[in-house]
This record gives structure tokens, sequence and C-alpha cells, in this order.
């Protein structure tokens, strides 16, 4: 026995000594669970085109916890659900990491209800505040005290958990303050929870991503939503791309470390990225940006203009278009 | 006592015997529970996932198309992970085990240490997490790779390997321990030529009884930051060059089976329900495969033995 360990330790240290073989190079990505789909497909087909030539990491930390290692220099990528905040900017700031702001696509974030539910045609953004906001909490129990034309059923709400940035867009587009929200729902971070119990309970509402209702549209309705101009919505991308489905639409993003981009595997996997982002969005059900973004964005990655353009505040209803128009101004 | 209290006594008995009856089939029942309820569980999922059993399953990285994902980074991952994980803990947890019951002398500060194990092996999983993201992963800077999972999994079964290795040990029987010393023997060459050989299989037992719930285990995994997406293997640890083995693996990103069988639930699409049912059937089958490893060791060293 002590032979074998003489052994080991010898080929160990011998291993040490010995110069480390070369390592692939590694893009790395973190942060939103949202911007994960379209993250993984394309570094799916990167890493096929390259040959393994590069390798790609994806992890879901969140869009917070991704811009917590991004502003830490740990990845090159992050992942993003919503744009970065003031907090965040400070953050990489001191730590000197700058960074490029490209928009992937646009969601539609869908409120859903039982298919044999029959009362609810539309809802405006008032009713579903009435429903979520936290003053509700223990009072709004019933759907007659949403809508007096509603039956006096018992409301069951079904919602995204307090950790996601799905949480905190639907908050802040109907209750009109981030992570503003009742309690006493039934609260998920794993959408397909909030899938099965929607589609088992007639008084059921709920909302997730678009492609959660995409891929159950046989268990599920969605509600069309009233927008600004008066008009109610179906979620489906072209109503996202023409912006009348607001104010739930809303851009992700990746943010790419100036850093990493000397380095020619990041800007690959970048470039990759953005010539590719339309198919495979609209792949993992999500609505692409017309071509013309993804051709300012490169420009963006190429003339390294840094920065973002929502200067750290959360904003609700951005369409596809004004998102056009100020990225074309940076 | 006369032949009148007969019947008496016939009716005590058959009243005795009822009782072992009743407490014969509420056992069996308690048991039925459980196994029925864990077979209802493994055939559910080899149900469902039956048909993604394919070798390309083991063979092909996760991909977003259902059809095609695999599970290969995941269990390379896992059997690396584990790799480390036993390396770190054994050794270790031995090594404390042996101490506490063959050279620690009985005060106060042993004590203390006795009950500070015990109490270990209660503390929930994601503590761990924590306080490996701390320790590994920023402190010793190992980063968010397989060495820094390793150690934490191992940290994590440090007690049950310590426990265990204690109560094989304490099984030994005192003469023989007595015998060694009365003739001239050293504590270190009663502790290698007896203790160790004999407690073998009741630590081997306690080792994989860890080395089960490790594997499972998934949030102190991703507390330190496993990945979630991940089409590579790390770097192999045989090298074409000179000293032909390379540790370069440790540093590499890992992902292990639970998180791709977690991330594959909570996929919008219906097909990668399948593709989990798959991953948690393999995995159950792992774990079986490492307790049966257990049990022919500890037959097998068992068979040695001679008191």
């Amino acid at each position: 026995m002590s032979s074998f360990t003489q052994t080991v330790v010898a080929a160990a240290l011998l291993a040490l000594g010995a110069h480390a073989a070369q390592a692939a190079s590694v893009v790395k990505v973190d942060g939103s669970s949202t911007v994960f789909p379209v993250t993984e497909a394309v570094a799916e087909d990167f890493q096929k085109s390259m040959k393994g030539a590069v390798q790609v990491t994806v992890g879901i930390s969140g869009t917070g916890g991704g811009f917590k290692k991004f502003c830490r220099g740990e990845i090159d990528v992050a992942d993003a659900s919503r744009p970065i905040l003031k907090k965040e900017m400070e953050a990489c700031a001191q730590a000197g990491i700058k960074y490029v702001e490209l928009p992937v696509a646009f969601d539609a974030l869908t409120v859903v209800i039982n298919p044999k539910n029959a009362f609810i045609k539309q809802l405006t953004v008032e009713q579903l505040k009435k429903m979520w906001e936290p003053d509700a909490q223990g009072k709004i129990t019933s759907w007659k005290q949403v809508d007096a034309s509603f039956p006096d059923a018992p409301l069951k709400l079904f919602g995204a958990g307090s950790d996601s940035g799905t949480f905190d867009y639907f908050t802040e587009a109907v209750v009109g303050k981030a992570k503003s929200s009742r309690g006493d729902y039934t609260a998920s971070e794993d959408d397909n929870v909030l899938v099965q119990g929607v589609s088992r309970d007639v008084n059921a509402i709920g909302y997730f991503g678009y492609a959660y209702y995409a891929e159950n549209q046989g268990k599920l309705k969605a509600v069309s939503i009233v927008n600004k101009q008066g008009t109610a919505v179906q979620p489906a991308p072209a109503a996202v791309l023409d912006g009348s489905y607001n104010p739930l639409s809303r851009p992700i993003f990746i943010y790419v470390s100036e850093k990493s981009l000397e380095k020619q595997e990041v800007r690959d996997f970048v470039t990759y990225y953005m010539k590719n982002a339309s198919k495979l969005a609209t792949e993992v059900k999500y609505v692409p940006l017309p071509a013309k973004a993804y051709e300012t964005a490169l420009e963006h990655v190429s003339k390294k203009k840094l920065g973002t353009v929502f200067g750290g505040e959360a904003e609700i209803g951005v369409t596809i278009e004004s998102l056009l128009a100020r990225e074309a101004k940076l | 006592m006369n032949s009148a209290d007969i019947p008496v006594i016939r009716k005590i008995i058959q009243r005795n015997k009822r009782w072992d009856l009743i407490f014969a089939i509420a056992g069996f029942l308690a048991l039925l529970l459980g196994v029925l309820t864990f077979l209802a569980l493994f055939v559910q999922m080899a149900y469902t996932g039956w048909e993604r059993l394919t070798p390309e399953f083991f063979t092909n990285f996760p991909s977003r198309r259902a059809a095609q994902a695999g599970i290969l980074s995941a269990w390379v991952g896992s059997l690396l992970v584990m790799l480390v994980t036993a390396l770190s803990a054994v050794p270790l947890g031995v090594a404390a085990g042996i101490y506490l019951e063959e050279y620690a002398s009985k005060n106060l500060v042993t004590d203390i240490i006795e009950i500070n194990v015990t109490n270990l092996a209660g503390v929930p999983s994601i503590v761990y997490g924590l306080l490996a993201l701390g320790v590994f992963v920023y402190g010793f800077g190992f980063g968010q790779s397989i060495l820094s999972a390793g150690l934490t999994l191992g940290l994590l079964i440090l007690p049950v390997v310590i426990v265990a290795t204690r109560e094989a040990i304490r099984s030994i029987p005192l003469h023989i321990r007595e015998a060694a010393y009365g003739l001239g023997a050293t504590r270190w060459q009663v502790t290698r030529d007896h203790i160790v050989p004999y407690s073998l299989p009741g630590i081997l037992t306690g080792v994989i009884i860890g080395m089960s719930r490790a594997i499972g285990e998934t949030a102190p995994i991703i507390t330190i930051g496993a990945l979630t997406f991940i089409a590579f293997l790390p770097a192999s640890p045989v090298g074409p060059e000179f000293p032909w083995l390379s540790f370069e693996w440790l540093k590499s990103g890992f992902t292990v089976m639970p998180i791709q069988m977690f991330n594959w639930t909570s996929r919008p699409e219906e097909a990668f329900q399948q593709n989990a049912a798959a991953a948690g059937f393999i995995l159950v089958l792992m774990t079986l495969a490492m307790n049966a490893t257990a049990i022919w060791i500890r037959y097998h060293v068992r068979k040695d033995i001679k008191w």
C-alpha cells in the first residue's frame, strides 16, 4: 500500500512539474434562465461550427447573479432578461469592467387561464393590478372583486418566484414597482409547475414567458391584454414586433465584457450569436429582432460602443422600434 | 399450578401470539410502503424514459433538441466529481476515525470533537455549498471546477465516513487488540495489521452510503456554480506526452446528473420530461451499482477475516 502511495505522489509531482497541456479556449456565459434557451442554442451550434476548437459553457445564476459574476470578471458574457441596473453598473465600474450591450430577442410575458374558463375574454392592466398588488393580499379572493361582471368564483393565482427576472418585470409593468406583489399565491421558479397548476384549475390565472405557453397551447388559453392604445391584443410574435402587445413584451440581452472581446474566441462567439440569433430565437419560441437590429449590434461590437442605452433604470413597454432608435444613437 | 389453570395459560399464549402476528403484519406493511413507493417511482421513470435509453443517450452532449440530447457531460462529470470526493473524504475520514478510537485520550476536547462530528452529519447540504463557495472557489482560487465540487462533497460525507469508521472499529473484539499488545506490538502495528483490515467492511459500507448521498446532491453543487450547458469533456487525465498523467481536468467546468435532470424537468417542451426520466433512471442505477459494489467488496473482504 505504501509503495502505491509513493507512486501516486510521484506521478502527481511529475504532472505538476510538467507544463500543462494547451487547453482549448473557453467562452464563459452565465445569467438569466430566460435568455438561457437562446444562448444554449447558439452555443450548441457555434461549437459544432468550430469543430470543438472553442468550448462554451452556459450557466443559469439568474440575471442578478450573472451580473455579479460578470462585474467580478469571472465570465465573458452575461445573459440578462432586463437591462443592467444602476447598482450593477457601479459594481462593474469599480472593478473596471466595461461592456457592450446587445439586445438578442423579445419575450412576451403571457397571462394564461384554464381553457374551460369562459368568462374572461380580455384583461386590462388595472384588473391585473387589482389581483396582484400587495394590498390585495388576503382581500381579493374572488373573481367578482376583480370585476363586477365576473362570477363569484375563487381566484387562484399562479406566478413566478421572487428570484426571477420575470417576476421583476411583471410586477414593474402591472403593479408599477418591481418586486412589489402580494405573497399569497402559488409561486414557483419552475414554470412547468405553473403550467400544471393553471391547466388543472378552472378558476386559475398565471403568468410566465411566451415559450411555456407556446409549448402548452392545448392545456392553456392566453388572455388578451388591453394595451395603452385601448385594444385587446393576444400575445403573438407579430403583436410583439409591431409593438401592440404592450406593456408585457420585453427585450432580452447579452452583455459582453470589453476585455473578453480582445479574445478571438469571444469575438467569434458574439458574431455567430448576432448572425444566427434570428433563426435560433424563433426556434426556441422567442420573437427575433428585425435584421437591422443585429447589424447595428455587430457594428457596436466592432466599434466597441460601450455602455447601456437604458441608464440603469427598469423600463416598461420598450418597443422594438424605440430600442432600435436608441441603439442607433449610441 | 394445577390443571385448571391450563385454559387460562392457553388464552394468554394465544393473546401473545396474536400480538406477534399483528406486529409482523404491521412491520411488513411498513416495509411494503417504502419499497413500493420506491418501486413505483423507479418503474414510472423507467417507463417514461425507456425510449430515450439508446446508446446515443450516453454519448451525446446536451442539446436544445430533446431527441438529440444526451447525458455524456453529466455522467462523466458525476463520475469525476465522485472520484475527487472519494479520494479526499476516505483517507481523511478513516484517519480521523482511527485517531479518535485508538489514539485520542478521553477528555473534554475529544468529547467536544465527537459531538461536533455527529452534529456535522446533520447539517443541511446547502450550508456546505456556501462554505465551499467562500473557501474553495474564492479563498483557495480553485474556481467553479471539478476539484471544488469534489472537495465540497468530500466535506459533506466526511462525518459519515468518520462515524462509520468508528462504529466499525468498535465492533472489533477487545481481545484481538489485547492479544496483539500482549505480544509487544506498537499501536501503529496493531492499527495497520488488525484494526484497519478488520474494520474495512464496515468502513466501506459507510463510504458507499456517503457516496450514494453525494451523487444525488444538487444544492451545494449549484451553489458553487456548476454549469447547465456544457458540451465538452474535461481534459483527459492521460496524455500522450511524458509524464502521461495530467491533472488539467480538475480545473475544468462541469455538470452533474442531478443538475442535468433538473434542467430538463424545467423545460417547456414535453419531450424533455422523457429525457429527465431517463436520466433519473440512470442516476438510480448508478447508485444501485455503487451499493452492489460495496456489498461485493464487503463480502470478499469478510471472507478473508479469520478470528
